[in-house]
């Protein structure tokens, strides 16, 4: 089988989500790249390194720019007439241009998948993750995402496929890029991050959420994370948002300060190797799959424990 | 212009969902169903562009069960002008939702569909994007703000890194995202009201579109359960805790 990995880059540089997509798809069969963009060659050449890559298409085309979904779509769907498979992390990104992909070739996409089974059959999350489910795709072509933290990176080094530059990509037209605002941060991304400090409702403002949190991160090179009670909150920015409908995370270690821990922001964090949690109601449900749990005041546990840390 | 907005009848979110023990699915028995959230916020928004004299008309759709003329009621009480139930007791795949969305989208002309991101039980986040594929217009995911202005709506999208805008031309799809609003409660008198609007009952054979599933679910488990851990005492015991694990 041939299988077609989106890479995620920003142009500039390739993002780790693509590499647990290669582990995915290695399982499935022979694993070719697209990375495509505008002024992205240094990319390929990045992405050609990944061990057990036979290939890398490069469409660099202007319409690729800031991957439109209406561009994008129409060329991986023509590159799927030498490919049996197309996988995409399950970011936004991917989220957003692989059913358009799907529904071009007219057949289900499988969303967010745990794990292979078979040359077919794949299991993914429903329910907010409170279920498992098993499919197999009887359409002839698949269109996947795959969640990051279900697969092992592949290695980014010891690969040196052939870069092959494509064209076929045009502007549809009908959709145009305005402005990004992305925050640049020095601190480790979620899905990759170690440790993640996560802060929920209880920090009262943005100022009590950045005096609070901030310098526990800091002490432990954290990422920062948050419920969607902070993030509706304003507390922090939408690309805190840990949970079923935000990032799905699973550091080493998970800190949940003032946090309920409902099924929505579990969903997004249970995979986390320990937990620790710290909230002043010894009742709270986030203790339910806490490992270590305080229950404290957290204006009074958190600056104490950074400071004894 | 007319607006479009697709409809789910989920699990309610405030439902924890139980595995049935033969492994075929999740027990939806007497459990409380609701609109789909972020459905909702979609209908929500398609309302609040109609108030700004943005749009004329509202029509809700659904595809699902016969019960699903309660989660259509409930736009309709929001504010919806009319409703399309697409009536089928089998689970329906976003494809095919999307394939029956684009033929009433053919049928109706609406200038913007609006639906949620995802549904809370499928979690497939995939029929918006679909139904843009086959009506070959652009999409807006994951929406935080939408501004309608002439022929073009402009759509500030929740993304990985932070926010990122997208100006699209009309006819367009737009997927909503948690912030996008938050949805009014529907008020005792336009829950009466809603009773009288029309309420149109179709199948998917009226649209004809083919339902049969592309994927087949071989077995439905439980996700392996974590253990609670233990509470320790105080700062002290958990500054101990943490330094055992090697992070600090
Ligand atoms: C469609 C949908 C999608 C959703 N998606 C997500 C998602 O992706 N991620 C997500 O997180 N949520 C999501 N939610 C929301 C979720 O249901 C909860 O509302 C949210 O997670 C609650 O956030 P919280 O725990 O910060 O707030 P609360 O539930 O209000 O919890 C606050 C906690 O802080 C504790 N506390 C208060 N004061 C103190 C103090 N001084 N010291 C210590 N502890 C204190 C309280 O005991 C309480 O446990 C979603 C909901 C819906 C409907």
């Amino acid at each position: 089988m041939n299988t077609l990995v989106w890479v995620e880059h920003d142009n500039n540089e390739m993002k780790d989500a693509t590499l647990s997509v290669v582990t995915a798809a290695a399982k499935l069969g022979d694993v070719h790249l697209l990375v495509a963009g505008a002024g992205c060659a240094g990319v390929a050449d990045q992405a050609a390194k990944i061990a057990g890559v036979g290939k890398v298409h490069l469409a660099d085309d202007a319409a690729l720019e800031h991957a439109l979904a209406e561009n994008v779509a129409p060329l991986i769907a023509g590159l799927m007439a030498s490919h049996d498979a197309v996988l995409f992390p399950a970011t936004t990104t991917g989220k957003n241009i692989a059913p358009r992909v799907a529904a071009l070739l007219d057949v289900m996409q499988i969303s967010d998948i745990l794990s292979v089974e078979g040359g077919k059959t794949f299991t993914r999350p429903i329910y907010a993750g409170n279920a498992i489910a098993t499919v197999e795709s009887s359409d002839p072509k698949l269109v996947i995402t795959v969640r990051g933290t279900a697969f092992d990176k592949a290695a980014a080094e010891g690969g040196s496929a052939a870069v092959e530059a494509i064209g076929g990509a045009s502007d549809a037209g009908t959709s145009s890029f305005v402005s990004a605002e992305i925050a640049e941060s020095e601190r480790p991304e979620l899905t990759s991050a170690k440790v993640i400090v996560s802060g929920g409702r209880a920090l009262k403002d943005a100022e009590t959420f950045e005096a609070t949190i901030t310098p526990l991160a800091d002490k432990l090179g954290a990422g920062i994370g948050a419920s969607r009670a902070a993030v509706d909150a304003g507390y922090v920015p939408n690309d805190y948002q840990v949970g079923q409908t935000g990032k799905i995370v699973a550091p080493e270690v998970y800190i949940a300060i003032g946090i309920s821990g409902a099924i929505q922001h579990l969903a997004g964090m249970k995979d986390s190797k320990t937990i620790i949690a710290i909230n002043k109601d010894e009742d709270a449900p986030i203790f339910q799959v806490a490992d270590i749990g305080l229950v404290a005041d957290l204006f009074k546990a958190v600056p104490e424990l950074t400071e004894k840390l | 212009m007319k607006i479009l907005v697709p409809v789910k009848r989920v699990i309610d979110y405030n439902v924890k969902p139980r595995v049935k023990a033969d492994g075929t699915g999740v027990d939806l028995a007497n459990v409380k169903m609701s609109m789909n959230p972020f459905d909702e916020i979609a209908v929500e928004e398609a309302i609040r562009i109609k108030e700004a004299g943005k749009a004329e008309e509202i029509i809700a759709v659904s595809v699902g069960p016969a019960k699903a003329q309660e989660t259509l009621r409930t736009a309709l009480a929001m504010g919806a002008d009319r409703a399309i139930l697409v009536e089928s007791d089998d689970e329906v795949e976003p494809l095919a939702v999307a394939k029956i969305l684009k033929a009433i989208a053919d049928e109706e002309q609406p200038q913007l569909i609006m639906l949620g991101k995802q549904s809370i039980s499928d979690d497939s986040n995939q029929t918006g994007q679909m139904l843009a594929a086959l009506m070959d217009r652009p999409q807006g995911t994951f929406a935080n703000t939408i501004e309608v202005d002439g022929d073009s709506v402009t759509v500030k999208r929740e993304v990985d890194g932070g926010l990122e805008t997208v100006k699209l031309s009309l006819p367009a799809i737009v997927t909503t995202d948690l912030r996008l609003n938050e949805p009014r409660y529907a008020s005792l008198p336009n829950i009466m009201k809603a009773k009288k609007k029309p309420l149109d009952t179709k199948t998917p054979g009226d649209y004809g579109v083919d339902t049969a599933p592309r994927l087949t679910t071989t077995n439905v488990a439980e996700p392996p359960v974590r253990q609670a851990g233990e509470k320790v005492e105080d700062v002290d015991a958990l500054v101990a805790k943490i330094k055992a694990l090697g992070i600090a």
